[in-house]
């Protein structure tokens, strides 16, 4: 019974006129196309420099800075007035100041000033930005002072040296993908099926089936299992290309991945079911989903970390299962922890896992 | 063969059912005729076990609507008033769909929808949502007696059909009856109640009459008719039966 009623599912979903489109097409843009929009690095920030000096130190100073990949400059002028108005225009993200007796007070008093304004409508940019900025000038003011200074006075100096564990090169394209799995996993086995469900409900063949022998968890199943089918194929799909796309391995287990993303789909599936119960048409359903999603990812830490948050925040997504998930594909992909290692994560997922096939079954006994 | 007690059933504060009564003989055609909103599709809905009624008690072919709903669903045969059908699948995917989740093969039962299904057969590769009102119609038929129900209950079946499809439709339930298939239809149409055995006048959730359709007239119609048909005279009765409007 169950095996027809799989292969009428199979049937039209390859007949619906997008959703295989979108199955490929979803993999494919989460690979090639989000982790480079979600990307966060700050780089070509506009710099207007207001050089008042014009001399050798300012000149060096500035080149030092057009030479960095993430700065570009593109306004040199005389006065503040004019930088300002090109911050203004939206042409310049940060003004670079030279007084008038920049070099002088620099030789004689072995101390100068320089000024630095940001545009803050971007936030992230103007803050960061000028924190890039500060340190070329730090790096600076060093280079003179040994360059000033005989060699026989040694200058106490503290250097930092940085480096960036499971993520070498801090690309931020690794940092994304192994978490992107969360939307194509959310989507294709909690979405998908439910809104399958209420489009019978919509189009009334549910009432056909329903005076049928078809048994109303049979027919549940027959929508999920479909669509639990393609969820591991989309995500065996995902790993091959973040291999071939990005050369990404994951660092762990893969029976790990693929036991984590079974109880998140029994997660998303029991979400998905308790929003089909209480909808009556693809409409409500569909706006329901847009609703949860968009606050679930927002607060999953998937491009926000999650310690930055207010505090409440933080408690929010203590009640958020994209969170759970997000965090143990991460550890997986990059860290290569170890299953044992993840106990909070998975017991999380299970618990959500339990709640939400409960409410599903609970919500649907209610409203049928 | 359907023998339904004292059923009541309210939605908030509408009685869309108000102490309904009536039996229905084996190989009976049996309609349920009354206005938009009458409580037709309520009864049908409690008949074929979608729906429980508030108070009251229903059999049909001596299995409890509530208790035996199980049993139930494999005797009886529905048609919803909206086609719902799979408009993705072709003619022939649905009633082969139909045909294995009631655990039978279209060549089982050939013979009983060969009348209906040999008209639409030419075309059966073509998407049920393709077809025209009344090949849909006769597609909802077949799959509705796919499984060779003892009860087939018809909720509107002829609404937004052309006349002559209709036509052919009633002489395709007669067929039925001959099989000994029983089988209650609703129907606004006062000229399709006359083809019934026995019908039953429905007036918001309440059953104002039930008798074979001649009966009614004779009973209930007006002493000096200027109906033309014995669907005008019927529809007359039907007035004359209204409760007076406060």
């Amino acid at each position: 019974m169950l095996k027809y009623l799989i292969q009428k599912e199979f049937k039209q979903i390859a007949r619906n006129s997008f959703i295989p489109k979108i199955l490929i097409a979803l993999p494919l843009m989460a690979i090639l196309v989000f982790p480079w929009a979600a990307n966060q690095e700050i780089t070509h920030i506009q710099v207007a420099v207001v050089d008042k000096d014009h001399s050798t130190y300012s000149r060096r100073l500035t080149e030092k800075i057009a030479a960095s990949t993430y700065f570009r400059l593109t306004v040199w002028t005389d006065t503040y007035e004019n930088a300002l108005s090109n911050v203004e225009a939206g042409k310049v993200d940060i003004i670079l100041e030279f007084p008038s007796d920049f070099e002088k007070q620099l030789l004689t008093q072995n101390r100068a000033k320089v000024y630095i304004a940001s545009n803050a409508v971007n936030t992230m940019k103007g803050g960061i930005g000028s924190g890039y900025m500060t340190s070329i000038i730090r790096d600076f003011a060093d280079e003179i002072r040994t360059e000033t200074l005989p060699v026989t006075y040694s200058h106490p100096s503290l250097s930092i040296l940085n480096s960036q564990l499971f993520n070498p090169y801090g690309d931020y394209k690794i940092f994304m993908i192994p978490a992107l799995l969360v939307m194509l996993l959310t989507i294709i086995c909690g979405f998908l099926p439910a809104l399958s469900i209420v489009s019978e409900k919509e189009t009334g063949t549910i009432e056909q089936i329903n005076v049928t022998p078809v048994k109303k968890t049979t027919f549940i199943l027959s929508k999920l299992i479909p669509n639990w089918i393609l969820g591991f194929i989309i995500l065996t799909m995902y790993m091959l290309l973040a291999w071939l796309v990005y050369g990404l391995i994951p660092a762990g287990n893969l029976i790990a991945i693929y036991f984590i993303a079974l109880i998140y789909i029994f997660v998303v599936s029991g979400l998905g079911l308790v929003l089909s119960n209480y909808s009556s048409t693809v409409q409500q359903a569909m706006f329901m989903m847009f609703f949860f999603m968009i606050i679930m990812i927002l607060l999953s830490g998937l491009f926000t970390p999650i310690a930055s948050m207010p505090d409440w925040a933080q408690t929010v997504t203590l009640f958020n299962p994209l969170r759970y998930f997000v965090e143990a594909m991460r550890m997986i992909y990059l860290k290569g922890s170890h299953i044992m290692d993840l106990g909070k994560q998975l017991l999380a997922l299970s618990l959500f896992a339990l709640f939400f096939c409960g409410w599903a079954v609970m919500s649907y006994r209610k409203t049928n | 063969m359907i023998e339904i007690q004292h059923i009541d059933k309210s939605y908030k504060e509408v009685r869309a059912l108000q102490d309904v009564s009536l039996t229905v003989e084996q190989g009976e055609i049996f309609g349920l005729i009354g206005p938009d909103g009458a409580g037709k599709t309520t009864l049908f809905r409690i008949l074929t076990s979608l729906l429980l009624a508030d108070s009251g008690t229903a059999t049909v072919d001596a299995l409890e609507v509530v208790k035996d709903f199980k049993e139930l669903r494999k005797h009886i045969g529905y048609m919803p008033g909206r086609f719902s059908l799979y408009s993705d699948l072709s003619v022939e995917e649905n009633l082969n769909f139909f045909a294995t989740i009631f655990n039978t093969t279209i060549e089982e039962n050939y013979s009983l929808i060969a009348p209906i299904y040999s008209q639409i057969e030419p075309f059966k590769t073509r998407r049920a949502g393709k077809l025209s009102g009344g090949m849909k119609q006769k597609l909802a038929l077949s799959c509705a007696l796919i499984h060779k129900p003892a009860v087939l209950f018809l909720d509107e079946p002829t609404t937004g059909v052309d006349p002559v499809s209709r036509k052919e439709f009633w002489e395709m339930l007669k067929n039925l009856k001959h099989e000994g298939i029983t089988i209650l239809v609703s129907t606004p149409y006062m000229d399709e109640a006359m083809r019934c055995d026995r019908i039953a006048l429905i007036q918001q959730g309440r059953i104002m009459t039930i008798d074979t359709p001649q009966q009614i007239i004779n009973r209930f119609g007006n002493k000096n008719s200027t109906a033309r048909t014995p669907g005008q005279a019927l529809e007359e009765c039907f007035i004359n039966l209204m409760p007076p409007t406060p």
